[in-house]
């Protein structure tokens, strides 16, 4: 049954006053309490009349108890929600707030806190139009103004509003503002933003925020309000070419197969040409189906599903694109990376990248400097900490597409995953493919793996040993070499002591360092199981996504993981080296088990006891092992 | 530039940005589910989502937590719809809740609401294994809303920890999951009350009779027109059972939801109300107000 009895084809009834293209705009407001943000956009929602009443009484009973205004309303309590959440350790990226005029609604995107600042700026700016950056008019242009202005640029932001705010404080002085707005065109002309509009404004009473100020009468420009309703939203979106990445295949029959997604830019008419970026093929696009009838033009941002005029391969990750002008379809970038975890970002370590709706694996290969945003600085970095940002070179196990990020956020748009907590650890944002898979090429050879394993006479394998320093590890693999050398093996073994004095005798002992030798030691593994040997690694390798990564890089089946199980206690009481002596003395840092973490294996083919067995019994247990899998066949 | 509709520009962009959340849970997650409530917001939802997979079936079931005190309409008004559109439709009760005798007159909003909602809810995503629940709430309900992601994790207990969220880019949604682990994702998170009400007239979509006027028998308690809906309502000796024009700005267990005195009997009439509206629509919803900072706690226990 129905409720609604109006029949369709009337207009909807009462919405005479709303505007068929009412447009929305997103914007982010950057500044601190202290600038009077929260003033300003409690501002902003009561003048709009975003705020029912009961919650305006509850406004007026509070700004009369806590309120800084005396009698007068305090808008900033309004977003208090927050600070008292905030009190209580919970994170807030983003506020969002809504109101409208009849001209346009608008959404804020408010991101408090000092606190991991950066990461919820970005997070904000992510999806912003328009940024609003607030200054205060008693103060001297401050580094943070800098570092909002960068990060809003490097999002990707075109448009900001300088809100000098607090006019109130500096009575109302021309010049004061006049030289506000002078510094900040100054610093800011190297971010090629397409429009920056300086406004006088003082939030608490509402000076120019909504209404024109007769305090200020020496200001004849617009108001933060009318500035937010002119602002052109896009004006180059026409221009953009058509994208759209694939993001579920429709499939109900045999007889249907359609392809979902968002049109990320551009137009897309029924008859229009198209590619598939991963596959280079063309297609026509046959029809756009919808369940209130078929379209016959939809554009950026809408929400459709096209059917193909030809049966070709095409699935979720794929990008639809006008052939005219294809995407990049490359497997290493260079691009802007902002660090979001606690966990540093490690050079070398194994990432999920998710870009529209591809998922590949992804590495950063080079780290090529941090940028200080409060002077735009360059710095040598060797990994990145939360918060940092940094201009770095990225690797894909597969070819992708993607367009620079400054041209289309979305296929150019990027955040990197963590593979084992699953936490979003960083965002990126494309400039530009390097083309690597196009210059370096895979080159296949005659003799290959399994011709040299069968003149062998084995099955080439990693044999992987991890554990702390003092568990045993190479004292059992000497002994398991020698015992397979007795059968007529060949072998080699891989000692992390030794490694460290040659092939990685460039590297410390920082996780970052820790990660690239364990990458190191893993590529030289794979190319001895590649010439048909046994290979055995000992090494500390105390990071599980390493070993996952050494894992991941042979074939299935050619990696054993071998933990050699020793509690710290028992390898500090042998401390062969006499290691842990000198960490526990403060002589050198960074040393696994007594300050830099061991990751327990949770997988491991083999645990070896080294309490309960001998390193003998140990290494017979192995050859067992290999026996039982048919390795020494 | 969008160009394929006959809705306003601000509703066509919130309703393309609600297909795509539905949809990247469906390609991404092992085994949606949508929670539907049957009121206004999953009317859009469900609405929302028969868009995204068209010509396809929901590729997903709907679960309705029934706490045995709902409306009568609500009721006959889900089994219409599931009907009608072929919906695969789970319908959940607590027994041991039932068992226990927990209702929402003798228990208090708070109690009950734990038993009858939270736990149920639990229950139930349990049983079928969930790994990702569809719910209708928007961001403008409650201050407390306003920063809530559209993708929020749960733990193995179904517990939100606020202090372990993911911040959320552009529209790339991280989807990843541990297994046992559950995601509540929230595609109307940037509409407002207004907005649903819009999209519902525009769009022409049924809703329960009760968020209309009509004349309905309430009595007056605590400030709230309490709707007497059955005779399980136990009426005070010193309380009148009035017949008043009334309809609901949200639907619930009727013992805890209050009506507001209205004249609005179209669709039509609710948006020209709300656009003159004085108060915000949570006002007529007893289990916000229990205890302090109510909300944040029944989201940490695992209620929408």
């Amino acid at each position: 049954m129905k409720a609604i009895s109006d029949p369709k084809s009337k207009p909807p009834s009462g919405l005479s006053a709303d505007p068929v293209q009412r447009d929305l705009l997103r914007l982010i407001t950057c500044g601190s309490v202290d600038d009077g943000k929260s003033t300003l956009i409690g501002r902003l929602l009561l003048d709009c009349g975003a705020v029912f009443e009961d919650r305006r009484q509850a406004l007026e009973r509070d700004s009369k108890v806590v309120g800084t205004t005396g009698d007068a309303l305090d808008a900033a309590l309004l977003l208090d929600g927050l600070q008292a959440e905030r009190e209580q350790g919970i994170t807030i990226d983003v506020g969002y707030h809504h109101f409208a005029t009849p001209r346009r609604r608008f959404i804020i995107a408010d991101t408090p806190g000092h606190l991991h600042y950066t990461r919820n700026m970005v997070t904000g700016a992510s999806n912003a139009d328009l940024a609003v950056l607030l200054v205060d008019a008693g103060k001297e242009m401050l580094e943070q103004t800098q570092r909002h202005s960068f990060i809003c640029a490097l999002l990707g932001i075109r448009d900001i509003i300088l809100a000098v705010n607090k006019m109130d404080l500096v009575n109302f002085e021309e010049s004061v503002f006049n030289r506000i707005r002078d510094v900040f065109a100054r610093f800011s002309a190297s971010l090629h933003f397409r429009s920056v509009v300086a406004i006088p404004t003082s939030a608490v009473q509402g000076d120019n925020v909504t209404r024109r100020s007769e305090r200020m009468a020496w200001y004849d420009g617009p108001t933060l309000l009318a500035q937010l309703e002119a602002v052109e939203i896009n004006p180059d979106a026409p221009q953009r070419p058509f994208r759209m990445p694939v993001q579920w295949v429709n499939r109900p029959d045999a007889a249907f197969r359609g392809y979902a997604g968002t049109v990320a830019s551009g137009e897309l008419r029924p008859g229009d040409e198209v590619l598939v970026s991963r596959t280079n093929v063309r297609t026509r696009i046959e029809r756009i189906v919808s369940m209130d009838g078929d379209l016959a033009r939809v554009g950026a941002g809408d929400a459709v599903t096209v059917l193909l005029a030809d049966d070709i391969d095409v699935s979720r990750g794929d990008v639809l694109a006008t052939p005219d002008k294809p995407l990049q379809v490359a497997d290493a970038f260079a691009c802007d990376l902002v660090w979001m975890s606690e966990a540093p970002l490690l050079p070398g370590r194994s990432y999920l990248l998710k870009c529209g709706s591809r998922t590949v694996g992804a590495t950063v290969t080079t780290l090529k400097y941090r940028v200080d945003v409060a002077n735009f600085a360059h710095l040598a970095a060797r990994q990145l900490e939360l918060n940092e940002i940094a201009y770095v070179n990225i690797a894909t196990v597969e070819p992708i597409a993607v367009d620079p990020y400054q041209e289309n956020r979305t296929t150019g748009g990027f955040v990197l995953i963590d593979r084992l907590t699953n936490e979003t650890v960083g965002a990126g944002m494309i400039r530009f493919g390097l083309n690597r898979s196009a210059n370096i090429h895979h080159a296949d050879f005659d003799v290959t793996k399994a011709a040299r394993a069968q003149l062998n006479g084995q099955r080439p394998i990693i044999l992987w040993f991890t554990g702390l320093s003092g568990a045993g590890k190479s004292a059992i693999a000497n002994l398991l070499e020698r015992k397979l050398y007795a059968l007529g093996k060949r072998t080699y073994l891989l000692d992390g002591d030794n490694v460290r004095q040659g092939l990685n005798r460039d590297l410390g002992f920082t996780e970052a360092d820790r990660v690239e030798n364990v990458r190191r030691v893993a590529e030289t593994a794979k190319l001895f199981v590649d010439a048909g040997l046994i290979t055995l690694v000992a090494l500390i390798s105390p990071f599980r996504a390493e070993r996952r990564m050494a894992r991941a890089i042979v074939a299935e089946g050619e990696f054993v993981e071998i933990f050699v199980d020793t509690p710290v206690e028992i390898c500090e009481q042998r401390d062969p080296k006499g290691l842990y002596r000198k960490a526990r003395r403060g002589e050198f840092r960074n040393f696994t088990g007594i300050d830099s973490p061991y990751e327990r294996p949770e997988n491991s083919e083999l645990t070896l006891d080294t309490s309960a067995e001998s390193a003998e019994q140990l290494a017979d247990r192995i050859v067992q092992y290999l026996r039982r899998r048919g390795a020494l066949d | 530039m969008s160009v394929m509709t006959h809705l306003p520009a601000d509703l066509h962009r919130l309703e393309a940005e609600a297909i795509f959340i539905l949809r990247e849970v469906v390609a991404e997650c092992r085994k949606p589910v949508m929670l539907y409530s049957i009121g206004k917001d999953s009317s859009v939802m469900l609405h929302l989502a028969r868009k995204a997979f068209y010509p396809a079936k929901l590729p997903f079931p709907l679960l309705h937590v029934d706490t045995t005190w709902k409306f009568r309409d609500m009721i006959r008004f889900r089994d219409e719809t599931a009907e009608r559109l072929g919906l695969e439709l789970i319908v959940h009760v607590n027994r041991a809740g039932v068992e226990q005798g927990i209702n929402p007159i003798q228990h208090g909003s708070a109690a009950y609401t734990g038993v009858m909602k939270t736990d149920a809810l639990k229950q139930a995503l349990t049983a079928h294994g969930f790994d990702a629940a569809f719910g209708g709430a928007r961001r403008d309900e409650e201050l407390s809303r306003s920063k809530e992601r559209v993708f929020s994790f749960r733990s193995k207990n179904h517990v939100w920890d606020p202090r372990n969220q993911r911040p959320e880019l552009w529209n790339v949604f991280n989807c990843r999951i541990a297994p046992g682990e559950s995601i509540r994702v929230f595609p109307l998170s940037n509409w407002t009350e207004l907005d649903v009400w819009r999209y519902i007239e525009y769009e022409d979509i049924p809703v329960v009779p009760l968020y209309l006027a009509a004349r309905r028998s309430v009595v007056r308690r605590g400030g709230n027109l309490i709707m007497v809906d059955d005779a399980r309502l136990p009426i005070g000796a010193d309380e009148v059972v009035q017949e008043v024009a009334v309809r609901f700005r949200t639907l619930g267990c009727y013992p805890l939801t209050g009506a507001i005195e209205s004249s609005a009997t179209t669709v039509g009439d609710i948006v020209r109300e709300l656009e003159t509206a004085s108060t915000s629509e949570r006002q007529g919803r007893l289990i916000d107000f229990d205890q302090a900072g109510s909300m944040e706690r029944k989201k940490r226990e695992g209620y929408f």
